[in-house]
């Protein structure tokens, strides 16, 4: 390949290129504009920075190849509509170019989240090392407070909600039947912007006057106040937020229109239930965050008064619209995990999910519900009053579609066959912490409680417990769950409950007394606290780094078994989903051929029940079944 | 005999849920109670306690109990039994959670109510909160407002708080009195509290204001009523000094900015 056909073509090569083209327009632009209204110096570095910041990841994204497509066929050159050059991945290079096979996409997503994931992680580490003592042990107040704010922020944006959609990727279209999703290019784009989302948040460590540092909440007027930093993380969000939108949308169409014959809604895997509520809820409920930092950002750099006091602007507008997408955000970063939980628990126990169609309503009743429950984040904030009963009721009413989920976990388990695997293990550790965030996010729904306990440490406790406990060990039981069909490979068994064990033992000790503390008064955010407060805290942090090197049992598991595991079966947990009715890992598009689904996803113990079959007859090691009506549900 | 295990387990949720009960009993949750309010909030959420513990006791003795009871032996391939469901339990568990809930946001709504309530006789005190800091004003003998940034406060005389702030949001958190609001630029914010127990207690700043908010600590003291009327005689004549010597005292707003 010539230099010149090495820049011309989609590539990093031509990305590196694209990126001082954009800085060179933003700045040509900045000074354009500043010369024509007559202001000096007409380079100005606040403004240069917010257009580079829009203009840079831009470039990127078209240098990478992502629109290269789609340019084509605008400008009316020719097009191959069978073109599949850019599908699969043949060697390891293939993973880090533009490609459109939802199961490279799916591992790019999940390798590039857990980056992020270690990333934020050992910021946290920096944390619980910062507060081990009362004082200034390592950082100053206001790289602590970029600490946090970019830990929360890469963990939720970079980690659980990609890291979801990268687990999807991969398993939905073979569980629904499905060659690839709808849109395998909008795919490959939705992928690309999560990097840059995540690097745009990290390079805010270098900006003048440090990291964006208002949480990853980003209250409005602090927000509005800060140093360039800031605008890092408002532009930031809108990648991540725009590549979650467009995964939702790409769910939604793929699920609607392309499940396999006979794959009636209410013969889907939970987990695709899951993915379709979670994209309903994406959908909906992302804009508003765009809206919330769009009108920081015009705030900070236009000069707008969204929420400036005596200019007309409302500060509590901001929390409005901010947690319209947030909390709706918490069961986004929850009901993937209800999905894969479900999946784990019924092929380890040897169950039919118990009660299959609550468990897909009550997914939908939590979409529901959750859109009117927002402001249980704002009782101490000053709203009008009155709003606070009914969002306590519609808080509390939550528990009840939770419940029905943990309630039909629990049936699932009575009387089966169960086997203790390292995804078991996680699914139920999950029951566990998840119930326990779930009581205290009851007790933080009730108001004269709330009161008290709002932005103290009892706050942290309870979004661990919901955000690890509960997401992040659904993660780690989707991870190993799938972890043979997505490599081919088996993980260490061993590795995987010590894993476990040491994860679950330690993120208790680390996370529960962190009740105690919140109970006692220590708020949130702070890089120094009282006296009274330090036993405790200098246990939490001991704690939190044992459970942080816990963290390198899976990672040496994972990076070992990928590159040298025992090969794995087409379906070493004698699942029946479409998924493992194809080889480990599967063909370039899924199936040789469509299968037909005939019956439920979960007919365990019913004699010769089969989820889908192939009209090759070659079930694997379930023999050729006539096209049979799915069996009745089972009364008491 | 299918009831066996049932009646078995269900013997084992009930002592665990009531060593548990005790435990969360024995713990020490809160900090000294220096409000009317206080007493009322620990109760509601000793209450949460008791019903919560129950539910996940309950929660795990199935999990480990069917782990131990139903685990595959090694090499059984065979499949549990093929129950999908049933419509009674599935019932029970969506009204017996809906009853519980709907009870405990009822007693929240009383607690509410109550703690809100306004009181005869109350001491309006104005509070600012500034990067990084809380000011306070007192209401003069004369009518006009003394300021400090001391907090006293008397025994069992009720106080309104009206909150304001000059920059950005922070919340006026004193944990004794389990009570916090957010100070909010443009809009004034309000708490009320009936101090009950002498003492000196911590003032926080609960919202993330920017640098210095970990260190926007005070105190807020509480005495006799009348040493708490001579403190602000005393602080009302410092302020009509100082501002006669300065030409004026210095205006709340504004001075972080």
């Amino acid at each position: 390949m010539t230099a010149v056909a090495k820049f011309r073509g989609p590539g990093w090569w031509r990305a590196a290129l694209s990126l001082p083209l954009g800085l060179l327009f933003s700045l040509a632009l900045v000074a354009a504009a500043r010369a024509a209204y007559g202001y000096d110096p007409v380079i100005d570095g606040e403004a240069v920075t917010t257009v580079a910041l829009i203009a840079m990841p831009m470039a990127f994204l078209v240098g990478i190849g992502c629109f290269d497509y789609w340019f084509r066929w605008a400008s009316g050159a020719p097009t191959v509509p069978d073109d599949h050059s850019g599908h699969g991945a043949r060697s390891w290079r293939d993973y880090f170019r533009v490609n459109t096979d939802h199961k490279v996409i799916g591992i790019q997503y999940i390798v590039t989240t857990f980056v992020f994931f270690i990333l934020g992680g050992l910021m946290a580490m920096l944390i619980r090392a910062e507060l081990a003592a009362p004082g200034t042990q390592f950082v100053d107040p206001n790289t602590y407070n970029g600490l946090f704010s970019v830990h929360a922020s890469l963990m939720i944006f970079l980690f659980i909600i990609p890291v979801f959609a990268g687990i999807a990727n991969y398993v939905i279209p073979l569980m629904i039947g499905a060659p690839d999703m709808a849109f395998p290019r909008l795919n490959a784009l939705s992928f690309w912007m999560l990097p840059v989302a995540g690097v745009m948040m990290m390079a805010s460590f270098f900006a003048p006057g440090g990291s964006f540092a208002t949480g990853w909440t980003a209250y409005a007027p602090l927000s509005t106040d800060m140093p360039i930093g800031q605008t890092f993380f408002t532009l930031g969000v809108q990648f991540a937020g725009a590549s979650s939108i467009a995964t939702a949308l790409n769910f939604l169409v793929t699920i609607i229109t392309m499940r396999a014959p006979g794959l009636t809604f209410f013969r889907m895997p939970l987990l695709v239930w899951a993915n379709f509520t979670t994209s309903l809820l994406v959908v909906i409920a992302t804009p508003f965050i765009a809206g919330s930092q769009f009108f920081v950002l015009l705030d900070r750099a236009l000069g707008t008064h969204f929420f400036q006091t005596g200019m007309g602007g409302d500060v509590i507008l901001y929390q409005h619209v901010f947690w319209f997408y947030s909390h709706p955000a918490v069961y986004i970063m929850m009901l993937p995990g209800f999905g894969i939980v479900s999946e784990v628990i019924s092929a380890n126990a040897r169950k039919p999910v118990f009660g299959y169609r609550m468990m897909a309503f009550s997914l939908v009743a939590i979409v529901i519900l959750g859109f009117t429950v927002w402001a249980h984040h704002m009782f101490v904030s000053g709203m009008f009053a009155w709003l606070r009963i009914p969002m306590m009721i519609t808080t509390m009413l939550i528990a009840v579609p939770t419940g029905i989920k943990i309630f039909s976990w629990l049936a699932t388990l009575w009387r089966g066959v169960i086997h203790l695997t390292t995804p078991m293990l996680f699914a139920l550790g999950f029951i566990t912490m998840f119930t326990l965030g779930g009581i205290s996010g009851i007790i933080l729904a009730i108001i004269p409680v709330v009161i008290h306990v709002s932005d103290t440490y009892f706050v942290v406790a309870h979004i661990h417990y919901v955000l690890f406990g509960g997401s992040v060990f659904t993660i780690f039981a989707g991870i190993y769950h799938w972890f043979p069909k997505m490599t081919g490979r088996m993980y260490d068994e061993s590795l995987g409950k010590i894993h476990f064990w040491l994860s679950f033992v330690f993120f208790n000790l680390t996370f529960g007394p962190m009740h105690l503390v919140g109970i006692d008064g220590m708020p949130r955010r702070v890089a120094d606290y009282a006296e009274e407060f330090a036993g405790l805290n200098a246990f939490i942090s001991v704690s939190s780094f044992l459970f942080g090197l816990s963290f390198l049992v899976f990672l040496y598991n994972m990076i070992t078994s990928w590159r040298a595991g025992p090969r794995a079966d087409a379906n070493p947990w004698r699942a029946h989903t479409l998924e493992w009715q194809v080889s480990s890992p599967p063909p370039l598009f899924n199936f040789d051929e469509i299968p037909t689904v005939v019956g439920g996803p979960y007919e365990y113990g019913v004699p010769g029940a089969v989820h889908g079959v192939f009209s090759g007859g070659d079930t694997k090691d379930r023999a050729p079944s006539k096209t049979r009506p799915a069996p009745a549900v089972a009364g008491d | 005999m299918r009831n066996t295990p049932l009646r078995r387990m269900a013997a084992l949720a009930v002592l665990a849920s009531i060593v548990g009960v005790a435990i969360s009993y024995l713990i020490d949750w809160f900090p000294t109670q220096a409000s009317t309010a206080a007493g009322d909030v620990d109760l509601l959420y000793d209450v949460l306690l008791y019903v919560s513990v129950p539910i996940f006791v309950g929660v795990m003795t199935v999990v480990v109990y069917s782990v131990i009871r139903f685990r595959a032996r090694p090499g059984d391939t065979g499949d549990g039994a093929p129950i999908h469901g049933s419509a009674r339990l599935e019932v029970v568990w969506v009204i017996v959670p809906f009853l519980i809930v709907s009870a405990l946001s009822a007693y929240g709504w009383v607690v509410l109510d109550n703690n809100e309530d306004p009181q005869a006789d109350e001491m309006v005190i104005k509070v600012q909160g500034q990067q990084f800091a809380w000011h306070f004003e007192y209401p003069g003998p004369d009518g006009k407002p003394v300021k400090t940034d001391d907090l006293v406060l008397a025994k069992d005389r009720p106080v309104k708080f009206d909150i304001t702030a000059a920059d950005v949001i922070h919340s006026f958190f004193v944990p004794a009195f389990r009570l916090k609001a957010d100070a909010v630029p443009g809009i004034t914010t309000t708490f009320r509290v009936t101090p009950n127990k002498e003492g000196t207690y911590p003032i926080v700043c609960a919202e993330l204001c920017g640098i210095g908010h970990s260190t926007m600590r005070q105190f807020v003291k509480i005495v006799p009523e009348g040493e708490a009327a001579a403190w602000l005689e005393r602080e009302r004549r410092e302020a009509t000094a100082s501002a006669s010597v300065s030409g004026a005292a210095p205006p709340l707003t504004g001075a972080a900015r």
